[in-house]
């Protein structure tokens, strides 16, 4: 079973409930945290252990033969992407804007950009207990989200497949990197909360996973803040409420310092343990 | 020496625009000649991404030995002017290109990275 | 005319609602941008109207033509992405696959591609009910921010700025570390970091720090939430202290940010005697170091 949590925006509590979900989850069943959202993970600052495994990502890039080159400049205005220019009698592909898709490297008719794999990023695991976590963090200076969130949830295929319970933190937003996150689950938990921000941000997010077809419901964070529009959107919406998770500024306290809640707070253990039944039933 | 202005106008009293990358104009001065000629870049606004390349490797082919513009360029666009022998100046935005120009001979104008 | 920029790595830390409050006491001399366009609430507090509307275009999509298409399957073959699938004895493309990169519009020995410009959102300048105007855009679902989105929305802001003759524009950044927010900082005057006293908030600002370190902009920042974690607050004023960040200020954990939102106003409209000091000195602040 594999599960998204995602929100329309940053900030709604997405890795909080992401990480203390896992946790609570590994108490007793094989579990599987990803943290993917690679330009800012965060998910590591909760989940410490002593040892971590490296593991590389690289993708292919056209790295270009001077030799072989004779400097028509097709690969230029084939390039939607601006990745690659030209210098003189240089030819300079950047990294950040490459999308790999293959057409200079297959069309140059000199075979003079042949395709090399580079590094991307990283995914940082470590092992809890029952609990399994990875976190992957792009190469600095790139940007495109969405390949190294492919190949993360390959790796977790390969090496992870075994687990009872797979949960992504996924990118905030509904822009491409949240789509290549979330398309590939089986169910999606929205998390927001009940402010007209929240409210109009998880709009958004809902239309998203409907658009993609995916069964989904939404926890509601930071209950009693705001106004009740966000629950009355719900019910319009015939979408299920799993859980609320009450305001508490000792929460927002607990979290800042990076400590796990749901021990030291009964009201949002019980909100997880409405979460893991749903879960549960669902496999 | 030929010197280059990122400009949001096409003559001396047009301002020095702050934009590397998706700078309106790139005004290239040559002392000798005493000449200074507009290019207008504004086709820029339809790139979406990597703007900044694109203007670098269009300042290649003006082939100037001195560039002043207001916020420095973004990383791709300056490792690839990094290839080039050409000093950077910055921090000149909001002066007119007059002034840029002669904040530059009185060596007044911050050097980029 | 100067642009003053507002950014924080992550979301949640109180940037919109910071944004507000300056636009309130300064609405007759700015024009808002938001370029935060992924999640763009601050609508939600002005209550845009009379919007002009334009439609956004950026990137391209391949569409095949099943009347030209003889089935070699070329397309398919040479995709990377996966986004061309067999459909009743041709091919189709799936479009929230489609990265727009061309390369079957290259190949395709039959012409039957065509790259369609894809409409990826709305873009609207809109009064507002404090009377500055606002630059604002509305993204498709799937749909990517772009630099050329963010350029757009602040070179907007500028035109206004200058028919208006307003001396300043405040533009709600884009978060991340990627291509919106580059161009939200081109062009910038002035930078504010709004962070939050949590380690994630700590983190996440010196990962944005160091764009703008990269595009050598000043900056300054002010802490929200900082009596949450103490420690922390601390170590964010001595890491503002290294970096020669201005430290505009601190503000405490405070129920009128949620309050205030949830009743569509600015936190000034909420609690007038205890926010509006705060922001017209921050406001006074930002001018005077401009």
């Amino acid at each position: 079973m594999r599960i998204a949590i995602a929100s329309g925006k940053g900030g709604t509590g997405k890795t909080f409930l992401a990480v203390n979900l896992a946790l609570k989850a590994a108490e007793t069943q094989t579990t599987l945290l990803m943290d993917l959202d690679v330009e800012e993970p965060n998910g590591g600052i909760f989940i410490q252990a002593d040892a971590a495994d490296v593991h590389k990502v690289t993708r292919a890039i056209p790295i270009w033969d001077p030799g072989a080159c004779n400097l028509c400049g097709k690969c230029i205005s084939w390039c939607k992407f601006n990745a690659i220019i030209k210098l003189g009698e240089m030819i300079l592909v950047m990294p950040p804007l490459c999308h790999s898709c293959y057409a200079c490297s297959e069309l140059c008719p000199m075979q003079a950009l042949p395709m090399e794999q580079q590094s991307l990023g990283e995914i940082r695991h470590l092992k809890l207990g029952k609990l399994d976590f990875t976190e992957s963090k792009l190469d600095i200076g790139l940007e495109q989200s969405s390949p190294l969130i492919e190949r993360t949830l390959e790796f977790a295929d390969e090496h992870f497949g075994d687990k009872e319970l797979q949960l992504l933190d996924s990118p905030p937003g509904t822009a491409c990197a949240m789509v290549s996150a979330v398309k590939t689950v089986d169910y999606v938990i929205l998390i927001s909360e009940p402010t007209p921000f929240g409210l109009f941000d998880l709009n958004l997010a809902v239309e998203t996973v409907r658009q993609l077809g995916l069964p989904f419901s939404v926890v509601i964070n930071r209950d009693g803040i705001g106004n009740n529009d966000i629950y009355k959107y719900l019910e319009k919406e015939k979408i299920q409420l799993l859980a609320k998770i009450p305001h508490q500024r000792e929460i927002a306290e607990m979290y800042s310092r990076g400590e796990i809640i749901y021990q030291q707070v009964p009201a949002v253990d019980e909100a997880l343990n409405q979460i893991l039944s749903k879960i549960r039933s669902l496999s | 020496m030929r010197i280059i202005f990122t400009s949001t106008g096409e003559g001396w009293d047009a301002k020095i625009d702050p934009r590397f990358g998706r700078t309106d104009y790139i005004l290239v001065y040559d002392e000798e000649k005493d000449e200074l000629v507009a290019h207008d870049n504004r086709e820029i606004m339809e790139v979406a991404h990597g703007a900044g390349p694109k203007t670098a490797q269009k300042i290649h082919e003006f082939k100037a030995d001195v560039l002043i513009t207001g916020n420095g360029p973004g990383g791709n666009a300056a490792g690839i002017l990094k290839t080039m022998p050409l000093k950077i100046f910055i921090r000149a935005g909001g002066m007119s290109i007059r002034e840029a120009y002669e904040a530059y001979k009185d060596d007044a104008l911050e050097p980029g990275a | 005319m100067k642009e003053i920029v507002i950014i924080s790595g992550k979301g949640g830390t109180g940037k919109s609602s910071i944004c507000a409050a300056l636009a309130y006491v300064a609405k007759e001399e700015l024009v808002v941008a938001d370029c935060d366009v992924d999640a763009a609430d601050l609508h939600l507090i002005l209550n845009p109207k009379n919007s002009e509307v334009q439609d956004f275009y950026s990137g391209v999509l391949a569409e095949i033509d099943p009347d030209k298409c003889i089935a070699c399957g070329l397309c398919q073959q040479i995709c990377r992405f996966a986004a061309i699938e067999p459909h009743e004895k041709t091919y189709r493309v799936i479009d929230l696959e489609c990265e727009g990169c061309g390369y079957c519009y290259y190949v395709c020995p039959q012409d039957a591609i065509t790259l369609i410009d894809q409409n990826v959102g709305k873009f609207l300048i809109s009064d507002t009910r404090y009377g500055c105007t606002l630059v604002h855009a509305h993204l498709g679902i799937g749909a990517d921010n772009s630099g050329k989105l963010v350029a757009k929305v602040k070179s907007e802001a500028k035109t206004r700025a200058k028919t208006e003759q307003k001396a300043y524009i405040l533009a709600d950044g884009s978060p991340g570390i990627g291509c919106p927010v580059i161009a939200s900082l081109a062009g910038a005057d002035y930078v504010i970091l709004v962070t939050e006293s949590s380690k994630s908030g700590l983190s996440d600002l010196k990962r944005v720090q160091e764009l703008v370190t990269k595009f050598q902009i000043p900056s300054a920042c002010i802490v929200n939430k900082a009596d949450i974690n103490p420690g922390v607050t601390s170590d964010i004023h001595k890491y503002l202290a290294k970096n020669k960040i201005h430290h505009m200020g601190d503000i405490p954990y405070a129920e009128d940010f949620h309050k205030a939102i949830a009743m569509g106003r600015c936190l000034i409209e909420e609690n007038e005697t205890r926010w509006l000091p705060i922001f017209s000195e921050y406001w006074h602040d930002i001018k005077e170091k401009i």
